[in-house]
């Protein structure tokens, strides 16, 4: 009796979580659809003027008529995108880098040191992350652009991104390394180790999985960004890929749909790469067995 | 090997005092057993010989230096902590030789020693495993493993047994103190549990709120504790205390209920104090059920048993004299009926008399 009303349940809850997924998959498709259909054409069937129910059928399926690797090729060829991968690569990298070295030093010390400032600190990152981008657009074009005259290079926008993927950085490594017992350090000093041995042989090493999730965070922040980007790289050639993909459409020319759908998708790989990579750190009990029993 | 000696050592976390002032000897290849209840600043003493926690007056000597300005890693110690604290990420080995290949250690020597403690710890097999997959006991040999290795002229051990069921908590006691025999290393042990002091330690040092009590052999704080509080801290079941008035020029321990006249050496101790009040303490083995030969002169009491508790090789006997609890012992086919009132020998060349106002011994001499 309960197994009946169960499968029954269960009926209805596939079917909404069917829904679900046609329609989180529905605009992808369309996207891969554009991106292999060869044309620049965001659809795929004219309808004609009298348009019957299988004419408005055919117009909302994602199916080109052709397929083909054309708009990749020539998204690398024609337009250069290779160049603008290369610079979101350089500037994602690099903020990476220096966003997991400056947060996890940071975070270790707010972790563990008593020190003037402290709690003002952490309050400061927080209450950074409170206000959003856009307001401080302004303020950061005349930092970095008339001042440090860093526009249309890669380190201004390296810093743009630094400072804002820090403070989130910082926080999530203070709070996993706040969960590594402080014994450990204390047993490694009685072992003779030095506050960086300490630091590179015990916690690195028991923070993976926190380090993991810093690193993809930094570099989706800076991979993804656009409108800092837009404001700070003003030529062509040091475009990031979002900006670049930018220009595909949008402007007075002609629209190159397939273009900016094949973009779309090599600038998504990256990421997907990534966290494929990292994925294996994300998992838990790193620091099982330290303590007790 | 080193002695330890703690001088006028104080120790405040900002305006809370932990520690007044600490002043304790440790022998050369002395087994010291720092007991007290929770809190009461065993791991904050332990801690500040470590290097652990800085000290806010006084002055600790390792050896022949002072060490308050020294860095734990050059203070020549080795700490075994509650938690164990291994390094999750290495293996047992790693974890032995850690401290050693820090040293920049000669790569022979490094494994020669590790493997020594292993063996005699009987931790070989497990070499190569990570602390996740030991078990509790087997974490705990790793634990005093990796202390041994870097032989130290002092061992810390912090209640390295807490986490350990009853019965391996019995083996691993063996096991330290016969390791600290073998290696003749100073060792200062800090348990909570009076019977791991008891058992383990060459001599004992009592503290209460950061307060040095006593400072003795096991038998000497047995046989006599310094005040109420180590009486009452040291043996299981705990010392039982009547309240009474001295007087007959101290011949007598008077009160409502009971009397009786006290043996030789004890009148010395309250002679001219009459009406003084104290406390008389005896302990469970000393108040019986049955008379036994040799133990001089006895008393009676009278006792209504209210709990049995049967041990096998003797009874505790819970019940009430004029309104205080007692703990009395009972030899097992002999025991009283529940709620019976029975007779009990108070072997008076056993008592304690401790001062009721201060709560201090009073014996000969004094
Ligand atoms: N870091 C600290 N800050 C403030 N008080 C502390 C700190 N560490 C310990 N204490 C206090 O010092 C006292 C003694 O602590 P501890 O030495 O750990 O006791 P024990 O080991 O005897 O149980 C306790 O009252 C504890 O609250
Ligand atoms: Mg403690």
């Amino acid at each position: 009796m309960s197994r009946r009303t169960d499968s029954v349940g269960h009926l209805w809850l596939h079917l909404f979580l069917l829904v679900m997924v046609v329609i989180t998959v529905y605009p992808i498709l369309w996207v891969l659809s554009v991106a292999f259909s060869g044309g620049q054409s965001l659809a795929f069937a004219d309808l004609p003027p009298d348009p019957g129910v299988l004419d408005r059928l055919r117009a909302i399926v994602p199916w080109p008529e052709q397929l083909t690797w054309s708009n990749f090729s020539d998204v690398f060829s024609q337009q250069p995108f290779g160049r603008w991968l290369l610079n979101s690569t350089i500037v994602a990298g690099a903020t990476t880098l220096c966003g997991v070295f400056l947060a996890s030093t940071a975070g270790y010390a707010f972790s563990r040191f008593k020190f003037p400032g402290r709690r003002a600190g952490m309050m400061g990152f927080l209450v950074s992350q409170m206000f959003p981008g856009t307001l401080t657009l302004v303020p950061l074009y005349i930092i970095i652009v008339v001042w440090l005259e860093l526009g249309s290079n890669f380190l201004g926008l390296i810093l743009l991104y630094s400072t804002t993927a820090i403070p989130f950085c910082v926080w999530m490594l203070k709070g996993y390394f706040d969960t590594i017992p402080i014994e450990l350090e204390e047993s490694a000093k009685m072992d003779g180790a030095s506050a960086l041995t300490i630091f590179y042989r015990i916690i690195l090493p028991l923070s993976k999985p926190a380090i993991a999730v810093t690193a993809l965070f930094s570099f989706m922040t800076a991979w993804n960004e656009f409108v800092l980007a837009l404001t700070i790289m003003d030529q062509e050639i040091m475009y990031t890929a979002p900006v670049g993909l930018r220009f595909f459409v949008g402007g007075y020319a002609e629209q190159q749909w397939g273009y900016f759908a094949a973009g779309s998708i090599v600038a998504a790989l990256p990421v997907m790469i990534l966290f494929l990579i990292l994925q294996r750190y994300l998992i838990s009990g790193l620091t099982a067995g330290a303590v007790k029993g | 090997m080193a002695q330890v000696v703690l001088q006028g050592v104080k120790k405040c976390y900002d305006d809370v005092e932990v520690i007044e002032r600490l002043d304790l000897e440790i022998r050369e290849g002395e087994f010291m057993v720092l007991v007290g209840p929770s809190g009461c600043g065993k791991s904050t003493a332990l801690r500040m010989i470590a290097g652990l926690e800085e000290i806010t007056a006084g002055e600790i000597v390792i050896g022949d230096r002072v060490v308050n300005e020294l860095h734990p890693k050059d203070r020549d110690i080795a700490m075994v902590f509650q938690s164990y604290a291994l390094y999750p990420h290495m293996t047992v080995r790693e974890n032995m030789d850690f401290g050693l290949r820090i040293q920049k250690m000669d790569r022979a020597e490094i494994d020669r020693r590790v493997n020594d403690a292993a063996r005699i710890l009987g931790i070989e097999e497990y070499l190569d495993r990570r602390p996740r997959q030991l078990s509790g006991g087997q974490r705990q040999r790793v634990a005093v493993g990796r202390a041994i290795v870097r032989q130290p002229s002092v061992f810390l051990f912090d209640e390295p047994l807490s986490n350990l069921d009853a019965k391996l908590r019995v083996q691993m006691r063996a096991e330290i103190t016969g390791l600290q025999r073998r290696l003749g290393t100073t060792t200062v042990y800090v348990t909570h549990d009076q019977v791991e002091a008891m058992t383990m330690g060459h001599r004992i040092a009592v503290l209460k709120d950061g307060d040095l009590q006593q400072v003795g052999t096991p038998l000497e704080l047995y046989e006599s504790p310094a005040n109420l509080f180590v009486a009452r801290f040291i043996g299981t079941p705990p010392m039982n205390f009547l309240p009474g008035r001295v007087a007959g020029d101290g011949a007598q321990i008077v009160s409502e209920d009971y009397g009786f006249d006290l043996p030789a050496p004890l009148r010395a101790a309250v002679r001219g104090r009459d009406g003084a009040e104290v406390l008389v303490g005896v302990r469970p083995e000393n108040l019986r059920g049955d008379r036994r030969e040799g133990v001089g002169a006895t008393t009676t009491l009278r006792f209504q048993v209210t709990l049995l508790e049967t041990l096998g090789h003797e009874v505790q006997a819970h019940g009430r004299l004029a309104g205080h609890e007692l703990v009395a012992k009972f030899q097992p086919h002999n025991t009283p009926e529940i709620d019976s009132e029975v007779e009990l020998h108070l072997e008076l060349d056993h008592l304690h008399l401790f001062d009721a106002a201060t709560e201090l011994r009073l014996s000969e001499g004094e």
